[in-house]
Order: C-alpha cells, then sequence, then structure tokens
C-alpha cells in the first residue's frame, strides 16, 4: 500500500467522498483505507463564515468513502486562523 | 461489469461467464502495466486532478496496486479557491478518485509504453 504507515499517531485531514473534511489524531487502517481517527473534528467550510469545526471524538471511516488522507503540520496548522477563513465547502466526487 | 444473461439455457450462460473471466483478466493486466508504468515516475513532480475538481501538485513518492497515490511537498492550482489544503505538506490519494495525471512529456517514453500496451491487448486476446 502507498504507504500510510507513517502518518499514523499523526494528525491527519481525512477529505471524503462528499466533499466533507475531517480532522483528527490516525490510529490505524487497513489496505481498503478504512481508518480509524481518535479526537476527530470536522472542519465546515462556508463563504459566509470562518471554518465551524465541529467536535465527532473517536471516528471510524469506511474506506470507500475516503478519496484523501493528507498529513497535517502541526506546527503551521495552529498558525492559521481558521475563524477568518472562507471557502465554498469542497465538492462530491463526480465520476 | 455489466454482463446480461439473456436465456436461461446452459450454453449461454456459460459464454457470459467466460467472457466475464476473460474481460477481468485483461483489465487485470492493464492495471499492472500503469502501475509499472507509475512505479517508473517515482521522485518525479506530477500534478493530480481530483475528480473533485481538487488539482495536486507534488513528488511521486509511491504509488500501490490499486493506484493509490502518495504525494510529498505538495500545492494546490487554485491556493484561493481551495484554502483546505493550507497547512498539508504531504498527502496519500486514493486512487479510485483520481481523474487525472499530468507529467513532463520527457518523463515518458511513449514508444516502449505504446509498445507495452499492445503486447498487453495481444496477451488479452489469446
Amino acid at each position: 500500500m502507498a504507504s500510510i504507515e507513517s502518518y499514523v499517531d499523526h494528525l491527519v485531514q481525512v477529505i471524503l467522498y462528499d466533499g466533507r473534511i475531517i480532522v483528527g489524531k490516525l490510529k490505524g487502517y487497513d489496505p481498503r483505507t478504512n481508518l480509524i481517527l481518535a479526537d476527530s473534528v470536522e472542519r465546515e467550510y462556508s463563504t459566509d463564515q470562518g471554518v465551524e469545526m465541529i467536535p465527532l471524538g473517536l471516528y471510524m471511516i469506511k474506506g470507500d468513502n475516503v478519496a484523501l488522507v493528507a498529513e497535517l503540520d502541526e506546527e503551521k496548522d495552529s498558525t492559521i486562523d481558521y475563524t477568518e477563513v472562507k471557502a465554498e465547502p469542497l465538492g462530491e466526487i463526480h465520476h | 461489469m455489466n454482463i446480461k444473461i439473456q436465456d436461461s439455457t446452459h450454453s449461454t450462460r456459460y459464454i457470459d461467464i467466460y467472457i466475464t473471466q476473460r474481460t477481468f483478466d485483461a483489465s487485470q493486466l492493464f492495471i499492472m502495466l500503469i502501475f509499472s508504468f507509475f512505479k517508473t515516475l517515482t521522485d518525479q513532480v506530477i500534478t493530480v486532478e481530483l475528480k473533485n475538481d481538487l488539482s495536486i501538485t507534488g513528488t511521486l513518492k509511491s504509488v500501490d496496486q490499486f493506484l493509490n497515490i502518495r504525494l510529498d511537498g505538495i500545492s494546490v492550482e487554485d491556493p484561493e479557491r481551495h484554502p483546505h489544503m493550507l497547512a498539508v505538506k504531504n498527502c496519500f490519494i486514493r486512487g479510485s478518485v483520481v481523474r487525472y495525471v499530468r507529467m513532463a512529456a520527457r518523463s515518458v517514453d511513449t514508444t516502449l509504453l505504446e509498445d507495452a500496451t499492445r503486447r498487453e491487448a495481444k496477451e488479452a486476446k489469446k
């Protein structure tokens, strides 16, 4: 597998098929990209207000829904003021 | 694969199953070829366009049999429109969401690739 081994116990940002973004600590995964995230938070982007952080807690995401897993630079992430970031939410995956 | 069984006699069914099997093997072979091709691009800078219109440029670090892609040192094509990846340094893209992969023309030996695909097609026909 193109290796998300190095992401384990790191803060990751997962983009789902429906465009949702979930950030959490990666606790486990398997070859089907099923993921376990601890202390996860959904980041809801919108154009009329800053990013809304919705706490979700421990989450298991089925691999079919995962589009992308990215490692967050925690230092850089903490310097961004997300209450000021406005953007259109990501679109769904269209085949 | 959408295979219709048109009538319920045994012979028809047999043919259908045979075709399914054959198509499956051919597509498997093809994926193996593309997989090997992507492996030759390791450590090159490529741009991956996702099926949600996000385009990500980065160095290809690894690829697997599902054509999942691991990119390092990434940047997004339109950071104004997509600030979602600002704090991201590397990412793992699921093969199923890749629409296009763009690479420099010089990193592809088209003649070699053409020959290989023809050989695969020939193999699949056997």
